[in-house]
This record gives C-alpha cells, sequence and structure tokens, in this order.
C-alpha cells in the first residue's frame, strides 16, 4: 500500500487505461506539452504521443464536439475540462449531443467517453471560477456523473469511467489535487459506478455527502466524535446513478440526517437526497433533515466571505447536533 | 425546575375533582410518574401522578375538597427553590397561561411546567441565537448522547393545539403500544421524539394489550350503513311520536331448567367452575348479537354504525348511582372469562376504582334486576347503543307443557329497542335466537 496524491491516482488511472486500450486518447487544453494546467496528465505525453495526448485551442464546444464524433466512430475519448466552469461553453456538446446520442439514433451510437476537471470553488477564485456543477449534470438523462473525494475513489472511479461505454462526467477538486491517501500499489483499483461507501461508522446521525465535502464531513465527524457523537459519514462517491439503498440504511439506523454538499441550496443534489429520505425513511425519522450547503449568492472574493458562504466543519457540526436536539 | 400540579382532566367528561386523599406529604421527594393523590371524578376514583421531579413542596387543596380541572393544587420543586410567585398565584390557575415562552403548542392537560426566571434560564429554548452560537457547545454527552443535556419541559401539546411528534416517535409508540398522548414532548414546540418514546418506555408507562387483543376478528371493527329514506322517515316520525328516542319494548319468558341444570353440574365439578346465572345470560346475550349485528348498533344522527365486534356493557349499581362497565369482545370470551371479569368489573364499580376506558365503548347493554327480586322491566336505553335487554328473575312458575301443568324456573327479559333502528320483526328474532340459547345452553360451548 503506498499513499499518493489524488493527482497522481488520477495519472496513474489514465495511464492504464491508455495501456489497457488504445482507443482511449486525452484531448484538452495544456493536456499535452504542459503537462496538465494542474499536472495531472503529466508524462502521458512522452508516453502515449501527440495521436493520443491532444493540445487544443481555447474552444471548449469544439473539443467536445470532436470528442463526441470521435467516441460516435469507435475511440474512447476523455476531455478534460481545465475547470467545470469553463465547460458551460460545451454544454451543449455534454448535454445535446453526449447524453442524448444513444437514445435519438435509436441505440446505434454509444458515447464511451469521459468528461473530467475540477470542479467548486478553491481559495478566492471569485464568483466566476468557484462554482460546484453537478446538480446541473446530474439533471440529464443520459449521463453518468462521479465525483471521488479521496485518491483511491478519483483511481478507481476515473477508471470505471474509462471502461464505461456511456458519457461519464468526473468531478475532481482543485483544492483535492494535493491531498493525499491509500492505493494500492500492484493490484488493481476499481470502483463501481453507482456505489457509495460508509467512510465512517456511527450510530447518532447521518452526513450524505460526496465529493470534497467528503474530508469536510470527516472533520466534522471527528469534532462529534471528541463529544460522544458517533456519524455516519456516506460518501455517494457517485451522483447518477444514486446509491439509495446506502442513504436509506444509514438513516434507518441512525433516524436523523445531514446533507452536505458544496453547491447552491435550490434545486441541488441535497435535495434529491432529502426526497429520497422522505420517501424511503419517513417513519424512521426523529428531526426533519437539515442541509448544508453553500450561501446562495455568487461566491464573494473576499476571504472572509467567502468563508461564510462555504459550507464547513462547524456548520455541518452545528447541524448534526440540531437534529439530536442538542442546540 | 419547579412543576405545577394541576387537577387534571381524569375522564372524558370531568370537570372538577375532589381530592380524596394526598398520598404524599409536603416535604416527600416525588419521581415523574408517582402517585400524589387519589382523585374521585364524575365516574371513579382515579390516580394523579407527578410530572416533575423533586420534592412536594406546597399541597393547595385539602381533603375533601375540590377544584376545577386545570387548577393548581401543588407544586413540585428543588428543596431550595423559591416557589412563592406560584403560590401566591394559586387559584387562577386554570386561566394562568402556564406554556413556558417558546412553547406555543399551549397547556397541556396535565401538570404543566413553570416558565423559569432568567437567572435559570440558560439553554432554554427561549435563548436568543446569538447566545446559543457564542457559548460552548452543551455539556459533552457522555456515552450515548440520546439522552442528552435536561429537556427543557415544553409541555407536549396534547393539550391545546395539535399533537407533535416525530415520525419515528409515532412508530416507536405504536410498536411498544404506548399512548403519545400520555408522553411529554422535548424537541422544538413539544414535538415527541425518539428519546421521549424511549423513557417513557423505560418509565413503564406501556399501555396493557387489552386481553381479548388475540381473539379480534380482522378487517374492520364496523360497518356504517348510510341511511336509507324509508329509515329516515322511521326515524323522524317515530320520534316525533316518543322522546328523542322512540322505544319499544319487546317481553319474552325463557325456560331455565337446562341452564339451573347446567349450572348445577359446573359447581358439582368444584368451585372454580362455579358460574352465576347471570354469567351465562351475559354469554347467551354476546352470542346472539354476535349473530345479529343488526341490534349491536349505534344511533349516530346520520348513520347507524352496526358494529363486528361485541362489546357487552353491564349496569352495576354502586352507592350513589349506577354505571356500566364494559366486557369487551364478549362473545369471543369464554363462560369462565366472562365469569371472571364480570365480577371483576362489578368490584372495582362498586369501589369506584373503574378506569374511563373500562366504561366506555360498549356495543349493547344488559341490566340484571332479578337479585332484587324484580319480576320484569323495562330499561333506559344507553345512547347511542340502539338497545339494552332487562333481566328479570329467576322464578318457579307453573306452566303448561304438552298439555300438562308443570312447575318450571322461568325468567323474564325485555328488551328496550331504539325504533329507529331496530324494528319490532328484528328485536324479535333476535330474542328468538337468545331464547334457542338460553334454552339450550349447551350451543354456547358448541
Amino acid at each position: 500500500m503506498s499513499v499518493i496524491t489524488y493527482r497522481d491516482a488520477l495519472n496513474q488511472a489514465l495511464r492504464e487505461e491508455m495501456h489497457r486500450d488504445d482507443r482511449v486518447f486525452i484531448m484538452g487544453e495544456e493536456v499535452a506539452v504542459y503537462q496538465g494546467a494542474y499536472k495531472v496528465s503529466k508524462g502521458l505525453l512522452q508516453e502515449f504521443g501527440e495521436m493520443r495526448v491532444v493540445d487544443t485551442p481555447i474552444t471548449e464546444l469544439g473539443f467536445a464536439g470532436v470528442g463526441v464524433g470521435a467516441a460516435m466512430v469507435g475511440l474512447r475519448p476523455i476531455i478534460e475540462f481545465m475547470t467545470w466552469n469553463f465547460a458551460l461553453l460545451a454544454i451543449d456538446q455534454v448535454v445535446n449531443s453526449a447524453a442524448k446520442m444513444l437514445y435519438m439514433s435509436g441505440g446505434q451510437y454509444n458515447i464511451p467517453m469521459v468528461f473530467r476537471g475540477p470542479n467548486g470553488a478553491a481559495l478566492q477564485l471569485s464568483a466566476q471560477h468557484s462554482q460546484a456543477w453537478e446538480s446541473w449534470l446530474a439533471h440529464i438523462p443520459g449521463l453518468k456523473v462521479v465525483a471521488p473525494g479521496t485518491p483511491y475513489d478519483a483511481k478507481g472511479l476515473l477508471k470505471s469511467a474509462i471502461r464505461d461505454d456511456n458519457p461519464v462526467i468526473v468531478l475532481e477538486g482543485e483544492m483535492l489535487y494535493n491531498t493525499k491517501g491509500e492505493v494500492p500499489e500492484n493490484e488493481e483499483v476499481i470502483v463501481p459506478i453507482g456505489k457509495a461507501e460508509l467512510k465512517r461508522e456511527g450510530e447518532h446521525a447521518s452526513i450524505i455527502t460526496h465529493g470534497k465535502m467528503v474530508l469536510t464531513a470527516l472533520q466534522a465527524a471527528d469534532q462529534l466524535g471528541k463529544q460522544g457523537i458517533n456519524v455516519d459519514v456516506v460518501d455517494l462517491r457517485t451522483i447518477r446513478p444514486m446509491d439509495i439503498d446506502a442513504i436509506t440504511t444509514s438513516v434507518r439506523k441512525t433516524n436523523r440526517a445531514v446533507v452536505l454538499e458544496e453547491g447552491w441550496e435550490i434545486c441541488g443534489v441535497g435535495a434529491q437526497v432529502v426526497d429520497y429520505i422522505q420517501r424511503e425513511c419517513f417513519d424512521d425519522l426523529d428531526a426533519p433533515v437539515v442541509r448544508i450547503h453553500q450561501a446562495d449568492v455568487p461566491m464573494p472574493y473576499a476571504k472572509n466571505l467567502e468563508r461564510a458562504a462555504k459550507p464547513d466543519a462547524a456548520k455541518t457540526v452545528a447541524a448534526v447536533k440540531k437534529v439530536m436536539y442538542l442546540e | 425546575m419547579a412543576t405545577k400540579v394541576v387537577m387534571e382532566a381524569l375522564s372524558p367528561t370531568m370537570e372538577e375533582g375532589r381530592l380524596v386523599k394526598w398520598l404524599k406529604n409536603e416535604g416527600d421527594q416525588v419521581k415523574n410518574g408517582e402517585t400524589l393523590a387519589e382523585v374521585e371524578t364524575d365516574k371513579a376514583i382515579m390516580e394523579l401522578v407527578a410530572r416533575g421531579e423533586g420534592v412536594l413542596r406546597k399541597r393547595l387543596l385539602n381533603e375533601n375538597d375540590a377544584a376545577p380541572v386545570g387548577q393548581l393544587i401543588a407544586v413540585i420543586a428543588a428543596p431550595d427553590e423559591n416557589i412563592d410567585a406560584l403560590v401566591s398565584g394559586a387559584g387562577d390557575g386554570a386561566a394562568a397561561p402556564a406554556a413556558p415562552a417558546g412553547a406555543s403548542a399551549g397547556a397541556s392537560a396535565g401538570a404543566t411546567s413553570v416558565p423559569r426566571g432568567p437567572a435559570q434560564s440558560q439553554g432554554e429554548a427561549s435563548a436568543p441565537p446569538q447566545e446559543k452560537a457564542a457559548s460552548a457547545p452543551p455539556a459533552p454527552p457522555a456515552g450515548r448522547p440520546a439522552a442528552p443535556p435536561a429537556p427543557s419541559a415544553a409541555p407536549s401539546g396534547n393539550g391545546g393545539g395539535r399533537m407533535r411528534s416525530s415520525p419515528l416517535a409515532r412508530r416507536m409508540a405504536s410498536e411498544n403500544g404506548l399512548d403519545l398522548q400520555a408522553v411529554q414532548g422535548s424537541g422544538p414546540g413539544g414535538r415527541i421524539i425518539k428519546r421521549d418514546v424511549e423513557a417513557a418506555v423505560a418509565s413503564g408507562a406501556v399501555r396493557q394489550q387489552p386481553v381479548a387483543a388475540r381473539l379480534v376478528p380482522a378487517g374492520e371493527d364496523f360497518r356504517d350503513a348510510p341511511l336509507t329514506q324509508i329509515r329516515k322517515t322511521i326515524a323522524r316520525r317515530l320520534s316525533e311520536s316518543i322522546g328523542p328516542i322512540p322505544t319499544f319494548y319487546l317481553t319474552a319468558e325463557f325456560d331455565m331448567e337446562r341452564v339451573a341444570e347446567m349450572r348445577g353440574a359446573m359447581a358439582a365439578m368444584g368451585d372454580e367452575f362455579k358460574v352465576s346465572f347471570n354469567d351465562i345470560v351475559l354469554k347467551a346475550v354476546a352470542t346472539a348479537l354476535a349473530q345479529h349485528p343488526e341490534v349491536n348498533a349505534h344511533w349516530l344522527g346520520d348513520k347507524i354504525r352496526y358494529f363486528n365486534r361485541v362489546h357487552l356493557g353491564m349496569a352495576v349499581a354502586i352507592d350513589d348511582g349506577l354505571i356500566t362497565p364494559v366486557i369487551f369482545d364478549a362473545d369471543q370470551k369464554r363462560m369462565s372469562e366472562i365469569s371472571r371479569e364480570s365480577r371483576e368489573l362489578a368490584k372495582r364499580a362498586r369501589e369506584r376504582k373503574l378506569k374511563p376506558e373500562e366504561y366506555t365503548g360498549s356495543t349493547f347493554s344488559v341490566s340484571n334486576l332479578g337479585m332484587f327480586g324484580i319480576d320484569q322491566f323495562t330499561a333506559i336505553i344507553n345512547p347511542p347503543e340502539v338497545g339494552i335487554l332487562a333481566i328479570g328473575a329467576l322464578e318457579e312458575k307453573p306452566v303448561v307443557i304438552d298439555g300438562a301443568l308443570a312447575t318450571r324456573k322461568r325468567m323474564r327479559v325485555t328488551m328496550s329497542c331504539d325504533h329507529r333502528v331496530v324494528d319490532g320483526a328484528l328485536g324479535a328474532r333476535f330474542l328468538q335466537t337468545l331464547r334457542r340459547l338460553i334454552e339450550n345452553p349447551l350451543m354456547l360451548v358448541y
């Protein structure tokens, strides 16, 4: 077992899958010569050559569309967006071409491709560059959406995404690239799409979350543990299709739930989670479910305001106490 | 924190209660749920229990005095707590706003807690949010924090507004046979939550399962029949003719020889098999009612409710009146059970120890004055029931059997029927069935 960064875990996944299947190629801004804006594609140009590691102009709609076309004729493209904020320019290809091609061609064209890149806020990148897009993307039938929070899940989910015959959205995190975790060296790491994981086990409340917020939830769980409160931390890992059983199993055990996400409140991923809970666990609830999310404003630039707008461990701790009637 | 003890509504219709006896003295330590006093309601003598813990500091009602429901009659508090303000406010307790600030659900029917003074209000539900945010989290719960800091004893709101409870609490209460009305909620607005139910279950407040639960037939307990035009007309015309309940009476005389034989044979088998004539009659009436659901009914004004279960009321004379305890699911019970239950109910009725649920809910009633030597009488229907059977004395009489005179044990019964529901022929068919059962009592064990 070795401890590596989230960045290197993604790099390993790309390298292994490009070795495994020569139809796999990566395309995006600065992925080749510059070795990736966040160095996720480091070394790949040298190893696989410029036919399979392709630099593009700053034309998100264009290269996303080229990717869809390549997938239609049998290749397995990986499209890197420098961040998901820039992917808004390509959303027509993601939503109207990639997600719908199989359906509208009457099953003739699979789109085995991956759209990946960092999602959510980093630090003081202001309103246009600090946004979490999972609720937009997970809204679309025809897409799968994964949001790994640890190096292990990053490697395992990216590999599953590359092998999947449908378009898969991989939401990474700028603040996650340097985080470290254990990833086994000499065995295949595959994390199935659609399977959540209990990252921490407790009995008093469930924190249900995904992506970068998994780390926040674990911090909160540590703080609560010191006060004798033990929580389940359910890491969804995949937003669509969502692992409803994992959610309901935990809530039926603890009777109380806090749903934590990075994005905004209205129509957020958490709203969907709460809906599953009220439908499946109504008679198990001892308290209304509480959601933690970004404040309903464009992300402020000022450091203090940015901190106030973001979900964090302290807010999560308070929410857990609220569902336990301790505050 | 002080707890007000108020006169509680201990029966559905109670407006005031007389304090029969205090069971705790001033200065005694009392626990939540412990009996403080015996209170006579309009129906029975009931126990008044403490809704809080501490020392019974002050008794404000003398034995034998009565107080309206809601009036402050005692105070439970810590030994050194100042209760002057409470005690001086006694007397207007019924009208006093007893709910603490923030508890919007209104005063509970039971004893309610007292708003705390400002000096004692830390952790109180009404504390301003800033104060809560700034202060350290509540004392670290040791082990399972599901039994957290003392609940701010907001009333559960089961008196005033709608009772609030979490879905989980409702499920747990139903699984444990617990009546949520009796549980004090500690959540926001008096919401009853998991820990409240757990505490109530732990304190043994679980309702006893009715004995007959095992016998209850599947399906609905009753069937509502909308009134047909002819029923409406009969009801209106006959009510115009006689009182609010247009009653008519059917009298029949039953031969009791075989009942007497059976009873004698049973008694000969040993004391534990002894049953009274009345027990046999009750069993027979219950069996007949099960076969005639059309007289086992309630008149509800706009509809008739026909019961699929037989809950037999039996009138019991007590010193200053009468009361009708109920043998539930009487048709499903064996004679020995009916015998034991009727004896027990009658005894406790005379001691005025019946609980309200033991004298409400009957679907048909029986009144027996035979032991007073009354040959025959008419009993008054207990609405909304539609019939009552008056049992006369068992007597040896000359009767003609097969053209020859003989002496036989005979008993007269008179059924009062509400004509809005029970027509003459219907009542007669019921009595026919009853006659067949009583004159051939072996059918009761068939």
